[in-house]
């Protein structure tokens, strides 16, 4: 039964890994040839970092990822404790329409949002791009805020604002002492998610940017469409590279503290 | 702290940036170009019934396989000691955070009819078969993209099962087997509910992996509303109405999901 | 009376640690037998062994007459109810009480039959159909119970059944508990941390500390006559006094010779003494060997608990009568108030203050 079922967590990490580990084989290929190996070489990661266009839509994902993000927590957080003090309907309402851009398929939020843009383009003369995608990237990430922030009111102590207060808090003081630390870790996971997800977006950003300005994902997007490059091997290589060692750190890092935890309990004990 | 203003901004940007372009797809259904109210556009969406047919069918059949090949896997991760199950399930997510166009080109590029499988088929003497361009194509694809959406919502409930609840079925007489029937499956159903809709909506509105996996024969919605908007049929009242006819289908499905499912949704990431 | 289960030199280790050091436990059939000690003693662990849930490292179980070593608990003729019920969330009362009889595929009539005798036994008609979630604490105990009662299990196991209920439900579950005991004519095993419950419900004590049993005896025995200074201090409150037993019969404490009624110790040899506070008296300072002065008094209801400071030891008294705080009094106990015991080793005494939950 052990066996079996290490055979078969196995296969399946097998089916997951075997296509990324050709991507990364074949961006060292000296040909173009996606089956022979003929050599290796570093060509064409020099060839991806000397392209343009990709580095130019790198940069834009990123600025366009920072800031979105930053802006759907401020945003996110300040809308969940607005909504944590509404009554039941309109909490009911606001949460119904927050929860549509997560539970609507991407290319109808995409595509609603690209109608709301022509609409507006056409009489207030402005073209899509950099504005146009940085509005749908907060607007598709403050959701996510929102919902990783209301459940730690949920599991807060109901009377830790008011304990705060009553040890002489005033409420904005009341609010960064006490509320805030409770539900920071709400906090910053909305945050990493909106981030990684403004990042790796490209269905909403392909209808939303302009021709002048382009996510990463939606150059690599018009690249596969052309004929075969292998420096999209090597992009996905420096990628799978790059989520790897993130991951790891912050594994190693939650496990550290994980740890610190139980070392604190049990010099209590 | 009890002040609803504070939601005030966001309650601004969710009436304008979601709410608003949501009411547009629906005014672009039942107008024509001049603004005129029809019903043309909603009535032409039967032309194209096939196609939803076939995204509706191919959708299932990838959620079925997603099913079936993360249940046991959730099953198997609980069973390891907790650094081991984050480790694990570090490494079975892993690819997801790769962009999904890399991995879907991963695909492309193995399927092909020179590609790496037909060229190790090759060797043994079988093929090349056709396999790109294929159903089979896009619905690997998308088993491919969408397992981890299976597999962490089904493994995130079953590990909060009580283990004296397993314990007490083994105490009532209950073998492995009969352990796993009665108690565990019930128990993690709202997992396995939200694991289908998480893959399932997303399936059904691809237009990528049809796209890239599937040639130009295995059209989606997905492709059907893109080229709408983006692609040479140009015609936006049309995507709207599409667009419209997809979120009432996935609308009723998620309303027949949630009838097995009375939790509050807690299961949704 | 046959015994039903058997424990033989039962060793469980756990990262190294030995969690049950030899434990030897013979339990007769139809009898109310309660593990008791403190957390971490190990009787929670002692309880699973013989669930199933846990195999020794080594020893022999024996249940019924035959070695049960190995044998899953789904094939086993006992039950339990577990500390925090484990109810089956997505079944109503009916069907959680109906499950074990339902995997043994019972005819649906007996099924019917058997779970409405339930319901009755432990006061819940009329609830077949709640969720398990909505009832309270003292329901869902009830469920459990009958749960695994269904099944006709020779041996109930409870694992701390009454540890989350509030004191006066406990009160009242301890007597129905007994009631369905004496009128099932089924062994229970249960566990608990807490004396006097042990001492209510039960025909036999089993008193464990550190993976060791202490001693096994009557609630009686127990009290009256504790073994050793660990199971004096953990059965009620106890003035533990070190002691030199000089010879049979006379006892050195505080300096002082007293005439006890326990031999057997050798001559000169240090012992521990334990003396109940309820026994002791107060007497004016002339007429006591041991004089000391009141250090504090609290009225506790029933009685009045005096600290006094006699030479090197404060002493707990029991009394109806308070006597003046500061005032000089005196003790006096008669020769079977003196409990006279082997000093146990340190390491045991040690393991009392453990809390973790098992």
């Amino acid at each position: 039964m052990k066996k079996l079922s290490k055979i078969y967590l196995g296969l399946v990490l097998f089916f997951l890994y075997v296509p990324i580990f050709v991507l990364i084989v074949f961006s060292f290929n000296t040909t173009k040839s996606r089956t022979v190996m003929s050599g290796f070489t570093f060509d064409w990661y020099i060839k991806l970092f000397r392209n343009e266009i990709i580095m130019e839509s790198l940069w834009n994902t990123i600025i366009i990822a920072v800031i979105a993000s930053i802006t759907a927590t401020i945003l996110g957080t300040a809308a969940a404790i607005g909504i944590n003090n509404m009554k039941k309907v309109p909490k009911a309402i606001v949460m119904n329409i927050t929860n549509f851009p997560i539970i609507n398929p991407e290319i109808v939020t995409g595509v609603s949002l690209m109608l709301l843009f022509v609409f507006f383009a056409a009489r207030m003369n402005f073209e899509f791009g950099f504005w146009t995608l940085l509005i749908a990237h907060i607007t598709f990430s403050v959701p996510y805020v929102i919902l990783n922030v209301m459940p730690k009111f949920r599991q807060m102590d109901p009377f830790l604002y008011e304990a705060a207060q009553d040890l002489g808090c005033n409420s904005r003081q009341a609010f960064f002492k006490v509320v805030l630390p409770e539900i920071m870790p709400g906090v910053l996971s909305g945050f990493m998610m909106s981030f990684t997800f403004s990042l790796d977006d490209f269905i909403i950003s392909y209808f939303t940017s302009g021709s002048d300005s382009q996510t990463l994902p939606v150059t690599i997007y018009s690249m596969t469409r052309r004929k075969v490059s292998p420096e999209i091997n090597a992009l996905s290589t420096i990628i799978f590279l790059v989520v790897v060692i993130v991951l790891v750190l912050k594994n190693v890092i939650e496990r550290k503290s994980e740890n610190n935890k139980v070392k604190v309990k049990g010099e209590k004990v | 702290m009890k002040n609803k203003l504070i939601a005030a901004p966001y309650l601004v940007w969710m009436v304008v940036f979601i709410l608003v372009p949501l009411i547009m797809v629906g005014y672009f259904a039942f107008t024509d170009k001049e603004g005129n109210f029809t019903l043309d556009y909603v009535a032409d969406v039967a032309q194209y019934s096939q196609i939803f047919v076939r995204s509706i069918w191919l959708a299932a059949i990838a959620t079925v396989i997603c099913l079936v090949i993360s249940y046991p896997l959730a099953y198997i991760l609980t069973g390891f000691s907790k650094n081991t199950q984050s480790t694990m399930l570090m490494i079975v997510m892993l690819p997801m955070w790769m962009n999904f166009l890399l991995r879907t080109y991963a695909w492309m590029t193995m399927l092909g009819n020179n590609g790496i499988i037909n060229t190790i088929l090759g060797f043994i003497g079988l093929g090349p078969f056709k396999m790109l361009n294929t159903e089979g194509a896009v619905v690997l694809g998308m088993v491919y993209n969408y397992l981890p959406y299976m597999i962490l919502p089904i493994y995130s409930v079953m590990v909060k099962i009580d283990k004296s609840v397993i314990e007490a079925a083994s105490d009532l007489g209950c073998n492995p087997w009969k352990t796993i029937l009665r108690v565990v499956f019930p128990l993690s159903l709202p997992g396995v509910m939200s694991g289908i809709t998480m893959v399932f909506v997303p399936a059904i509105s691809t237009f990528i992996i049809s796209r890239m996996l599937g040639g130009g024969g295995n059209l989606l919605i997905g492709d059907l509303i893109e080229m709408q908007f983006l692609g040479n049929a140009y015609n936006v009242n049309l995507g709207a109405a599409i667009s419209l006819v997809l979120m009432v289908i996935i609308l009723l499905i998620m309303t027949i999901m949630n009838q097995f499912d009375n939790d509050d949704g807690a299961v949704l990431l | 009376m046959n015994n039903i289960v058997e424990l033989k030199d039962i060793v469980v280790e756990f990262d190294g640690e030995r969690i049950l050091d030899k434990i030897n436990l013979n339990i007769k059939d139809k009898e109310f037998v309660t593990l008791l000690g403190p957390s971490g003693c190990g009787k929670t662990t002692t309880l699973r062994i013989i669930g199933g849930f846990i195999n020794p490292d080594s020893g022999t179980v024996m249940f019924d007459g035959k070695e049960i070593n190995g044998l899953p608990p789904y094939k086993r003729n006992v039950n339990t109810v577990f500390q925090r019920y484990a109810l089956f969330p997505h079944l109503n009362v009916y069907e959680n009480i109906a499950f074990g009889l339902r995997v043994q595929k019972v005819p649906e009539k007996e099924i019917n039959k058997r779970v409405a005798e339930m319901l009755k036994l432990v006061n819940l008609v009329g609830f077949e159909k709640r969720t398990v979630q909505r009832l309270s604490g003292g329901q869902q105990q009830r469920v459990a119970i009958a749960r695994a009662l269904v099944n006709h299990p020779k041996v109930l196991l409870l694992d701390e059944p009454l540890g989350a209920l509030d004191l006066k439900l406990r009160k009242e579950m301890q007597i129905e508990l007994k009631r369905i005991q004496q009128q099932l004519e089924i062994t229970f095993i249960y566990v608990t941390h807490d004396q006097e419950e042990a001492l209510t419900m039960s025909d036999t004590v089993v008193v464990m500390n550190g993976g060791v049993i202490q001693q096994i005896g009557s609630p009686v025995d127990i009290y009256n006559e504790p073994e050793n200074a660990f199971v004096a201090d953990f059965i009620g409150e106890s003035n533990i006094l070190n002691g030199l037993m000089i010879k049979d019969k006379l006892v050195e404490i505080s300096g002082r010779e007293f005439d006890c009624v326990d031999g057997g110790f050798g001559e000169n040899t240090p012992v521990d003494v334990v003396i109940r506070p309820e026994d002791i008296t107060i007497v004016p300072p002339e007429q006591a060997k041991l004089c000391g002065v009141v250090e504090s008094v609290i009225f506790k209801g029933v009685h009045y608990e005096m600290l006094i400071d006699a030479y090197d030891y404060r002493w707990m008294v029991h009394s109806t009568k308070a006597a003046d705080k500061g005032a000089s009094v005196g003790l006096s106990f008669g020769p079977d108030d003196i409990h006279i015991m082997h000093k146990l080793k340190e390491t045991e005494k040690s393991e009392e203050e453990v809390p973790d939950e098992e």
